[in-house]
This record gives C-alpha cells, structure tokens and sequence, in this order.
C-alpha cells in the first residue's frame, strides 16, 4: 500500500480526510453506550431514574456501587463465574489439544471417519430441548460440573487447531523421533511449543466464551448460591423493580434499578477491559486461523 | 501353494495392524475423550430427537415413550406462533444481512484509508471491543439506553420536543433496535477477515494505479473491491448458510410478550414452548424443523464455496 502523503491529489486528501471522520464517528458511537452506562452507574438515584444522564453523572455517588459491593450474591457469582471459566478453559484444552493432534496425525486410521465426526457436529445441532433432557438424564442440572464438563468441546476450535498442526514442518518432529519420542512427548514437546499463538487463539475464545456465557447457566443452574455473574446480572435487572425489599430501601434515593444495574454492569466489563489490550493480537490472528481456510 | 499366497498379504496386512497400534496406540489415547465428549453431549442428544416423533413423558423417558409420528408437527404447523416464528426468523435474517453484511465491508475499506497509524490502531482496538461484551450486558445496555421514563434516547428525543417512546413494548420499533444493536456489536469485529483480504492485495497493482494516475476513490473500486471479492462472497455464502441462526440469546432477554408479534423467532419459540413450558416434545419437534432447514442451507452453502472457491470452508 502506498501510504505517502505526498502522492495524494487534492481529491484524496479529501477523501482520507472524510473516512477518518466517518471512522471517528463509527468509533465514538461504539465507545458511547459504555461511557452512557458508566455515567449512570456514578450517578444519584433520582437523576438516573429521570433521564437526567446523557455523558456524564449527575449528582455523581457511589451509592450504586456500595450497593453492589456490599451484595454477597455478587460476590458469590463473580467467584462462580472465576471457577467457571479458569475450570472450563482448563477442561476444553486437556481434551481438545490431545485431540486435534490425533486427527491431524496421518497414520490415524479411520482419519477421514473421525475428522467428520467432528464436523458434522457443526453442521447439525440436536437443539436446546434434547441437549437439556440429556444434562438432566445425565444428572447434571443445577451442577458445577455440568457446566464444566458440558459445554467443553467446540469442534470449530478443535477444527482451528488441528488446521494448525497440520501446517507445521515435519523436520522437527522426525527430528524428535529420532531420539525415540513417543506422541505424548511429540505433542509436549514439539507441537506445543510451536502452536502457542494457536493455543493462545483458542485459550482466548474458551476464556470468553466462558466469561459471558449465561444462556445454559440460567436454564441448568437453580441454586442461587451457584449462578455465575451473567445470570446474577440478568436477575438483576428482571427482578429488582419487582423486590419489595429494594423498592423499601429506593426510599432513600441514593440509587435506582438504573444505578445498580450500570455499576453491575461496570464491574463485570472491568476484568474484560484489563485483560482486552494484551490479548488483542491473538485474535486477530485467531479469526484468520479459523476463517476461510485458503 | 496359491492359498498361502493369499494367506501371506493378509498376514502381513494383519501383522502391519498389529504394529501400527503397537506404535501409534498413544493417538488414539489422545483422540478418545474428544470422541466420548461428542457422543455424550452432541451425539446422544440427536438419539434423543427422536421425541419430536413420540408421546415424551419426563417419566418414561426417551426410549420408552410411545411413537406418535407426524403429530407434533402437525401440531406445529397448523399453531400461528410457530409459522409467525418462521416469518420473523428469516425476516430478522434477511435484514441482518441487508445491513449487517455491508457493515464490516465498509468499514475495512474505510480503515484502509486512514493514514495515521495510531488513529487507526486506537478506533480499530474501540471498535472490535463490543464483540468480547457479553449478551446478558448488552442487553442490560439497551434496556437501560431505551427505557422510556430513564434511558437516554428518550431524553435526547426529548431535546427535540418529542413526546417519550417505550421502544421495548413496540413491536415496530424491535427489528430496528435488534438489527442495530447486532451491527454495533459485530461489525467491528467481521472487518478483521475483510483488512486481512486486503492486506493481502498485491501492491504493485496500486503501484501501477498511481503511475497512471488513479485516485485513491478509483483505485478501492478498482482493485481493492475487486480483488477482494472472492472472501466478500464466501463471507456472503456463511451468511445465508447460518439463516435459521439468529441470536435468540438477545432477543429472549429484549422482547416481551407486547413484541412477540416481531420478535419471536423460531428459537425462542422452542424456548418458551419446551424449557418454560415443559411441552418437550413438540419443542424439540420444531427444534429439529429448524436444524434440519439449517443443515440443508449448510450443506448447500459448503457446496457453494467448494465450486466457487475450490476450497471448502471446513
């Protein structure tokens, strides 16, 4: 690409000029409805219950926020959403690395079977209602684990990684046999290695998608005590105009539904914002990885 | 003479088995909890479909609950909820990809055009973060932003000496937020495929360009849409391929029933139906409609970027 100023007719200064104005304008729309949210999370009661709030807080408290925090169900759920996403994560590699090497292995016999075994699962889905009475057939409603173990597998990562090792060089690993290593090693010592951006890739979209996921944790989990942070959020907001014992303390103003929904808000998004820069080269790298394979 | 010929091939055959899983025994150590993992939670639950043709009792099970054919689907094709669900699917869909698809599309062209780098680095890392938000919060966001006495859109309507809108109770006003919320979410993130596809333009086509003096305008009309034409119709072919696929996620937490009438696709009707209502099998019924439709447009989608592109996505 030709990047020089200089280069540029009057024409497509003008142009450049109006797409980085357009882009400003998609960007500032983008980051809008956090900074909305934020200021309504720092704003007083009253003032977030009437509108009053459009960039930043009105009557700014902290009043929302000591709410929350003083809210042992929250505490509780951002704890149950910590067990559910380091032990998901962990889950989903302890089975899907050993298996995306497998089928990546050309001596596997049945290789074509298995490869489409797998894919298939992308292509048809049994649905919510069978998947639902098999997690209650297996007796795993309303289970740490059934979150864990259920929801483990993704055959679109497992697909990703095994692409991935397919297009490593031979060399190293003829290399590694040589000096006698059986597979396990081969995988731990070779593979491994040389896939980390692809594990990080796949690290990253179980850690998200474990982060945000609520749909299955809201229909399997009852217990209160177990729900992780999404669906505590969802109760939240669903239930607390409807509960006579906040509606009781609304008296004093300091907060509304609005306040502490935002704070809920802030305080689940926060963790994300940390760790969002650092991340952000995997998965522009992961979306290519796992994208139209040329 | 002429047996032990035969014999000896398949004893070298049987022999060769023997040794390949003497030495290779590991992968398939490897490859066994990806497989029982799949049979248990993707592969068993497809045996259990099988209600959508049976009489389910929670307390007879899935094996032991009597057949009753077509009947749930007759059921469902004759309830105009069900049929309503299938119209507002494909319509969500379709203006999903009247809007949503050009969305990513124009925005990498347009970020192909800034030239300061760190701009475009910072609206880049803005604009792909709605993407990692999570459901339950976005719509947490536009409740909030659409609430009529507290959310900010009616104060700015206000502004304008409107009277207030309760967005979330118009069944007209739904599509608009839902479509929208979609492109604010994604369309940052699907521009990532698209500036690869770019970046990957062969530069001396420009160089060329500018010898002969084109603009920057001619050139992306040029070359730069041109050649990246081939990812914009294979992105187009997901698209329609994942049709039955809205994200019923966000609609189960935005609509209500005064929106149902726009708002209710063919997944939250099995929702609703079967995990709220406990009607399982005429749920998983119009579950399996929906699978089976999406499979086909799958399969034809595949098909459709094997010849096109010589390549199949999977």
């Amino acid at each position: 690409m030709i990047l020089n100023m200089n280069l540029y007719s009057k024409g497509d200064k003008v142009f450049a000029i109006a797409t980085s104005i357009l882009i400003g304008m998609f960007t500032v729309a983008t980051l809008y409805p956090f900074i909305y949210i934020a200021a309504v999370s720092f704003s007083g009661g009253l003032a977030a219950a009437a509108g009053k709030v459009v960039f930043t807080p009105v009557d700014s408290t902290l009043a929302a926020y000591k709410y929350v925090l003083t809210q042992p169900k929250f505490w509780l759920s951002y704890l149950n959403t910590f067990v559910y996403t380091i032990g998901g994560t962990i889950m989903s590699l302890l089975i899907i690395i050993p298996g995306a090497y497998a089928l990546s292995r050309p001596q596997l016999i049945g290789r074509r079977f298995w490869n489409l075994f797998v894919a298939f699962t992308l292509w048809f889905n049994a649905g919510l209602i069978p998947f639902f009475i098999n997690m209650r057939d297996l007796g795993l409603l309303d289970s740490y684990i059934g979150i864990i173990v259920g929801f483990a597998v993704n055959a679109f990562n497992l697909i990703l990684l095994r692409n991935f090792f397919e297009s490593l060089p031979q060399s190293f690993e003829e290399a590694a046999r040589m000096d006698g290593a059986n597979d396990f090693q081969v995988l731990w010592k070779v593979y491994m290695p040389l896939s980390k951006p692809a594990i990080a890739t796949i690290t990253l979209f179980c850690i998200v998608a474990r982060w945000n996921g609520f749909f299955w944790a809201m229909v399997l989990l009852q217990s209160e005590e177990k729900i992780p942070l999404q669906v505590f959020l969802r109760h939240t907001i669903a239930f607390l105009s409807d509960d006579q014992e906040f509606t009781a303390t609304l008296s004093s103003q300091l907060y509304s539904v609005e306040s502490v929904t935002a704070a809920i808000i802030v305080c689940s998004i926060i963790p994300v914002l940390i760790v969002y820069p650092f991340v952000q080269k995997y998965f522009e790298k992961g979306i290519l990885l796992g994208g139209v394979k040329e | 003479m002429a047996a032990a010929r035969q014999a000896k091939p398949l004893k070298q055959k049987l022999s060769r088995f023997v040794d390949h899983f003497r030495n290779d025994w590991q992968i398939y150590l490897m490859l066994l909890p990806t497989i029982i993992w799949m049979i248990v939670f993707l592969y068993k639950p497809m045996y259990g479909l099988q209600i959508a043709f049976k009489d389910y009792s929670i307390f007879r099970g899935v094996a032991a609950s009597p057949w009753v054919g077509f009947e749930h689907f007759q059921t469902l094709f004759s309830n105009d909820q069900f049929l309503r669900a299938i119209k507002n699917t494909i319509i969500i869909s379709a203006l999903n990809l009247l809007f949503g698809f050009p969305a990513p599309i124009i925005l990498a062209l347009m970020f192909n055009e800034i030239l300061h780098a760190t701009y475009k680095r910072t609206a880049q890392t803005i604009v792909y973060l709605p993407h990692f938000i999570s459901t339950v919060i976005i719509a947490g966001i536009v409740t909030t932003a659409f609430s009529p006495t507290a959310g900010v859109v009616n104060t700015m309507i206000g502004w304008f000496g409107l009277d207030s809108i309760y967005f979330l109770t118009k069944p007209e006003w739904f599509r608009p937020i839902f479509v929208s919320t979609g492109i604010w979410q994604e369309a940052g993130f699907g521009s990532i495929v698209f500036l690869a596809a770019i970046a990957g333009v062969n530069p001396s086509l420009y160089e060329s360009a500018v010898v002969d003096g084109a603009s920057r305008w001619q050139m992306m009309w040029r070359i730069t849409i041109p050649s990246i034409m081939p990812t914009i119709i294979i992105m187009l072919i997901i698209r329609i391929g994942n049709i039955m696929e809205v994200s019923f996620e966000l609609i189960i937490l935005l609509y209500q029933p005064a929106t149902w009438s726009t708002a209710d696709v063919v997944n939250t009707f099995v929702y609703r139906q079967g995990l709220e209502s406990g009607q399982y099998d005429v749920a998983a019924a119009a579950g399996l409609f929906n699978a089976v439709v999406a499979f086909v447009l799958v399969m034809t989608a595949n098909t459709l970027s094997r010849r096109y592109s010589r390549t199949s996505l999977w």
